[in-house]
């Protein structure tokens, strides 16, 4: 009992770092909502308030987000570019991660240096070899959207294979022997028992994978073939700077409120399913999922 | 094999007519007069000031991010107590914002007319903060890159063994010897694996540097990179400068590497 009482006095004593905490919050926000706030002003600026309208979203005739039809085909080149790659880089990702698990010795820690290092390698490294590679060696392939795809495949296929082996790892080898003792096949073991615990990982692999790809700028920058595979990244990168108008606010705002959006699904779905099947750990674990690290 | 293509167009030939890059497949008729000339030019010419740039705002940028984020990540780890999940859900909620967005907002800010420099006027202070100034650029990284150097210090921190914090407490010293006898240490690997999962994609950022300055007096290496690859004839130029970036880069990451393979190692245990 003594023991915990001086940790919590302890802890009562050092608190000015709460003024860090709330500083740092404070800057890494407020900006971002600033900008956001700017994205309803009623006049052409993006820095000088001019009072409140929706002329930016939606009432403006050719120049609101509803109505430029260049901002439109970029929301919609980013949603069709993040929702396929999704589509393939999971199963794909799941497919790997199981395989890498059953390889056994050296060859697991190969696959497992293969895998982290796009995790970390500088995006412009791997933006630059894939624009090379698709332009000099597989020159089937055109810059636009097919290269933009396979490039974001090949850059999130690691994250999915890291939450996913994650999760085999928590779960262990028991359960599949259990199935293949009472009689199952392989098959049958991986189809109705491994695969349904795998879910959680499914859906954090999902959410993170369509949040990196609908953020994602150098690749498909690089690969990117001109106006008709704009991404909304490319179209904000690419008019910052010039006098746009609080339309290009509003776009930003769109994007984060998307990714949001699937954050909130994501998390949503995860804690309702670990609910459901008596796991323990609520929004906590599923934030761990998200992020793809430990709680 | 993508690496393979790069080093290939970075070693190849020139063709004489188009001017453009013609990649030489196999490695024993590679050239590498070009690579010499980028090479003794990043070490002693032309390029020398974007590289020695490139390190010196990657390091300001990561020693910067290392002041504010570790309070912050011990704060998380340590204090935060029952209001945790909510600090946490906040501090990862910029992850969450496009980086786009969050240049764009000090892009507002940053212009003459914006906000923060208004209110700099108010102080006194008039300085052109988006038109190639080393400190816009630096703190830039900072803001984009510190909320990856935040989470995995929280990681570190929240792992390490408090007990062993309270030991050295109750054996007698005070609070600051404890942390930089116990605490340090105790974190290091963490801290450096950190450090170098920021430094790695600040060394090869180039639209930060585009967007708050597009001024050739703060060009680093990302910029060389992308304006040889997507805006002149010189791909061979471009590839090689990839190349040069990444054997940099790859003493930082094998590092990395080896440090989180022990840290599996070590928890599997």
């Amino acid at each position: 009992m003594t023991l915990v009482a001086s940790q919590s006095q302890r802890r009562a004593r050092t608190s000015p770092l709460v003024f860090v905490i709330w500083a740092y919050i404070i800057w890494s926000l407020v900006p971002v909502i600033i900008a956001v706030i700017y994205s309803f002003n009623n006049g052409r600026s993006r820095t000088v308030w001019q009072g409140f309208s929706l002329r930016w979203w939606f009432t403006d005739p050719n120049a609101s987000l509803w109505h430029d039809d260049s901002m439109r085909n970029a929301i919609f080149n980013s949603l069709v570019l993040s929702i396929a790659t999704m589509l393939v880089v999971t199963p794909l990702g799941i497919t790997l991660a199981i395989g890498a698990q059953r390889i056994r010795g050296r060859g697991s820690n190969v696959v497992q240096g293969l895998t982290a290092a796009p995790l970390i390698t500088p995006e412009i490294v791997v933006g630059a070899a894939l624009l090379i590679t698709f332009t000099r060696l597989f020159t089937a392939v055109p810059l636009g959207f097919t290269a933009q795809l396979l490039g974001n495949v090949t850059f999130s296929l690691s994250s999915v294979v890291v939450i996913v082996r994650a999760r085999l790892v928590s779960i262990g080898s028991s359960f599949e022997e259990a199935a293949r003792d009472l009689g199952a096949s392989r098959w049958q073991a991986l189809r109705f028992v491994l695969l349904p615990m795998l879910w959680p990982s499914v859906m954090a692999s999902l959410v993170v994978v369509f949040a990196t790809v609908i953020d994602d700028f150098v690749i498909t920058s690089f690969l990117s073939s001109g106006v008709n595979s704009e991404t909304v990244p490319l179209r904000i990168y690419s008019s910052v700077r010039g006098g746009a108008t609080p339309a290009l606010n509003a776009l930003a705002t769109l994007l984060v409120i998307t990714s949001f959006t699937a954050l909130v699904i994501g998390l949503f779905g995860l804690s309702t399913w670990r609910k459901r099947h008596g796991e323990r750990g609520g929004l906590r674990a599923a934030l761990a999922d998200v992020t793809q690290m430990e709680s | 094999m993508p690496f393979y293509a790069v080093a290939c167009v970075a070693f190849g030939s020139i063709d004489p007519i188009f001017r453009d890059a013609v990649p030489r497949w196999n490695p024993l008729t590679w050239d590498f007069s070009e690579s010499k000339i980028i090479f003794s030019s990043l070490i002693n010419g032309p390029l020398q000031g974007v590289a020695i740039r490139t390190i010196i705002y990657v390091v300001c940028a990561m020693l910067l991010s290392f002041l504010i984020g570790f309070p912050v990540a011990y704060f998380l780890a340590r204090h935060a107590g029952k209001r945790k999940l909510m600090y946490l859900v906040l501090i990862i909620l910029p992850f969450w914002v496009n980086y786009l967005m969050r240049m764009l907002a000090w892009v507002n800010l940053l212009s003459p007319s914006g906000l923060f420099s208004r209110f700099m006027n108010i102080l006194g202070v008039h300085y052109n903060w988006l038109d190639g100034s080393p400190i816009t650029v630096t703190l830039g990284l900072v803001y984009g890159y510190i909320p990856f150097l935040i989470l995995p210090l929280y990681a570190t921190l929240e792992r390490l063994d408090w007990r062993l914090i309270d030991a050295a407490r109750d054996l007698g010293a005070n609070s600051r010897q404890a942390f930089r006898l116990v605490t340090v240490p105790m974190s290091k690997p963490g801290l450096f694996a950190a450090g170098v999962l920021i430094a790695l994609p600040m060394s090869g950022d180039y639209y930060t540097n585009d967007l708050l300055s597009r001024s050739p007096s703060t060009e680093m290496l990302g910029n060389q990179i992308d304006f040889f690859l997507n805006a002149s004839t010189q791909p061979q130029r471009g590839a090689l400068l990839v190349l040069a970036l990444s054997i940099f880069l790859l003493i930082f990451m094998s590092f990395y590497l080896r440090s989180t393979r022990q840290h599996a190692r070590e928890t599997t245990r």
